[in-house]
């Protein structure tokens, strides 16, 4: 086990060390950032002053090796929007996403996983067919028009729940049904096949022979092992949702890191966009880790390799 | 070759009465090959229903001069907020009403199917090429190779797909091109994950081995061995990656970051009628309506040709 943890460690470190070199040069590589940042009517001057300033006249490995440098000491540079810190920033708005990305992904487990056991314990009755048919539904509804649709149906014609804002939990429900739908079908698919395969196995027959109690075997022997890789899966899928959280974020007007992003985006403020996308991607190497420590912890086969 | 063995058996048969009153040889062998194939997808009803829808968008995109009544770009403000036909004030020169620009609903729909089309079979173009060719030749090499490209492969799965094509239609200046481009370069990774794992499973079987053994060059097996096998596999990644690159087109246009007005895509419409959903919230339904009906339908036909082509590939 702890083989296993280190070199899954070791391969985490690099990845995000990749992803901080990828989130640093791709908006070097893809213009001049000192001539966005000027804007339009800038004159070549002015562009050579503001390059100056923001230290972009240096060589690139320079700039990186001093961003990283910086970095791992907490400071990611300063905003050149806000007089504030990145790194403050991000700390201001991080709250509120994460509770958004825990709301949506404890609805997506609450609708998918009781569906994906149903739909197991009777496949191809009506209950499976109808959970596979939403699942096929649910995948192709553009997020930001089911958000939309939320917004419309429950905000402003029935009048039940606010649309914007962030400042109580109520105000979350919306955003989170938003953004944790998208989820639900892949959760539902890997329940259902999860438990399918798990039903059919020796050890379920015992606990009904030995005179078990239905719900004892479901819960207790079937969904406890059926449930293994869908705790990885959800480990990612949260992951997803902080990306995802970007269209939920604007359209809810919630104060997240998804909003700082596409706010800092259309104001070319690319000290924040490159914090974001290395904070984001990091979370989700995180998650990535804790998820396959997680399934070698329970599931002593996968430490092999 | 059923059909002679057939054959060669009845006439064998010498304790058979009289061959006229058993039902003809040819009525009980197997149809051949494509017949059979026919049959399995004819008979899939969810594909045939998706491939009807299919064929009707793509004709309408093909179509769309011929079909739209009006220029999607043309505005008249004094025709503005037209409402559809179905409302009392509605006027029948505009079936769908108009934009807030005054510019024609129907017209609009019906070219914003041509930049979901487009956008999405073009990025998934570039994407198949990258992720078939690394997903092969990590499967097929093995070793260092693989290891780079997994590794690779890890880095991307922990990019934010939107945050970085935001990010990056935003510093290229958004047009079609940069979208299709952005997405292309982003969206590799399922086909480097399925191409990889089919390559794997064939790249020691016999028939591949017979090849290596008869001295094949290493691109004549790939080419000429492993792609014609796993082009079934292929061919569901990519209809997936189609609807995976139109809904992200949408969702970048919608943000503002995409394809960009007067340019009448779906995602886009979508944005420029939410101010007015409460009054007239056919402006926001209809353009969502057509991204998830082209969605679903190109899902439909994935998973159809999942059945058909890579059955073993089901849940």
């Amino acid at each position: 086990m702890l083989n296993f943890m280190a070199k899954r460690l070791f391969v985490a470190v690099l990845v995000a060390f990749t992803v901080s070199v990828i989130a640093f040069s791709l908006l070097r590589l893809s213009g001049d950032l000192a001539t966005v940042i000027a804007g339009e009517d800038a004159t070549a001057k002015d562009i050579e002053i503001i390059r100056k300033q923001y230290g972009l006249d240096r060589p690139y490995y320079i700039q990186y090796l001093d961003w990283l440098g910086a970095g791992l000491h907490g400071d990611l540079g300063e905003s050149m929007f806000y007089p504030e810190k990145v790194t403050t920033l991000i700390k201001s708005r991080l709250p509120n996403t994460l509770t958004l990305a825990c709301f949506g992904l404890i609805f997506a487990m609450g609708l998918a996983i009781p569906m994906g056991v149903v739909a197991a314990l009777r496949p191809d009755s009506w209950v499976d067919r109808t959970a596979l048919t939403v699942a096929v539904f649910g995948q192709a509804l553009p997020g930001f028009w089911f958000a939309l649709i939320l917004m419309f149906v429950f905000g402003l014609f029935l009048r039940w729940l606010p649309i914007s804002g962030s400042d109580s939990l109520i105000n979350f429900i919306l955003p989170a049904v938003a953004l944790g739908y998208y989820s639900t079908p892949a959760v539902m698919r890997l329940t259902r096949t999860g438990m399918l395969e798990v039903l059919n196995s020796d050890y379920i027959r015992t606990a009904y022979a030995k005179g078990l109690p239905t719900y004892v075997v479901l819960f207790k022997h079937a969904l406890r092992n059926a449930i293994i890789p869908v705790v990885a899966l959800s480990a990612v899928q949260f992951g997803n949702m902080l990306s995802g959280a970007i269209v939920t974020e604007s359209i809810f007007q919630i104060q997240g890191i998804g909003q700082l992003t596409l706010e800092s985006i259309s104001r070319n403020d690319f000290q924040v966009v490159q914090a974001v996308l290395l904070l984001v991607a990091c979370i989700y190497i995180g998650l990535m880790l804790v998820g396959d420590l997680l399934n070698a912890w329970l599931d002593p086969r996968l430490r092999v390799n | 070759m059923a059909t002679t063995d057939g054959k060669a058996m009845a006439a064998g048969s010498a304790e058979m009465p009289d061959p006229g009153k058993w039902p003809s040889v040819e009525s009980v062998t197997q149809p051949d090959r494509f017949t059979m194939f026919a049959r399995r997808v004819l008979g899939h009803r969810s594909f045939m229903f998706a491939a009807t829808v299919m064929v009707l968008l793509i004709l309408m995109a093909l179509f769309a001069p011929l079909l739209a009544p009006h220029d999607p770009l043309g505005q008249d403000l004094s025709f503005r907020l037209i409402p559809p036909l179905w409302d009392a004030k509605g006027n029948p020169d505009y079936l769908l009403g108009t934009d807030m620009m005054g510019r024609d609903y129907v017209s609009r729909l019906i070219y914003g199917a041509r930049i979901s089309l487009l956008i999405g079979f073009c990025a998934m173009m570039i994407s198949g090429v990258l992720g078939t060719v690394m997903g092969v030749c990590a499967g097929y090499f093995g070793g260092k190779v693989d290891m780079a490209i997994t590794f690779l492969l890890t880095t991307r799965l922990t990019l934010p797909v939107i945050m970085v094509a935001l990010a990056l239609v935003a510093v290229a200046g958004g047009s079609l091109k940069t979208v299709v481009f952005v997405l292309g370069f982003l969206l590799w990774d399922r086909f480097t994950v399925v191409m990889r794992s089919a390559t794997m499973q064939i790249r020691n079987l016999d028939y591949v081995r017979a090849a290596r053994a008869i001295g094949c060059s290493t691109r004549r097996i790939i080419f000429s061995e492993i792609l014609p096998n796993i082009l079934g596999n292929l061919l569901v990644i990519a209809t997936f990656e189609i609807a995976h690159a139109i809904l992200l087109e949408a969702t970048l246009s919608f943000l503002g970051l995409g394809v960009q007005p007067p340019t009448p895509s779906w995602g886009l419409m979508v944005a420029e009628g939410r101010d007015y959903m409460l009054f007239e919230p056919h402006l926001v339904m209809l353009p969502g309506f057509a991204i998830f009906i082209l969605v679903v339908s190109i899902n439909l036909l994935g998973d159809g040709a999942r059945d058909i082509f890579a059955p073993e590939h089901r849940n």
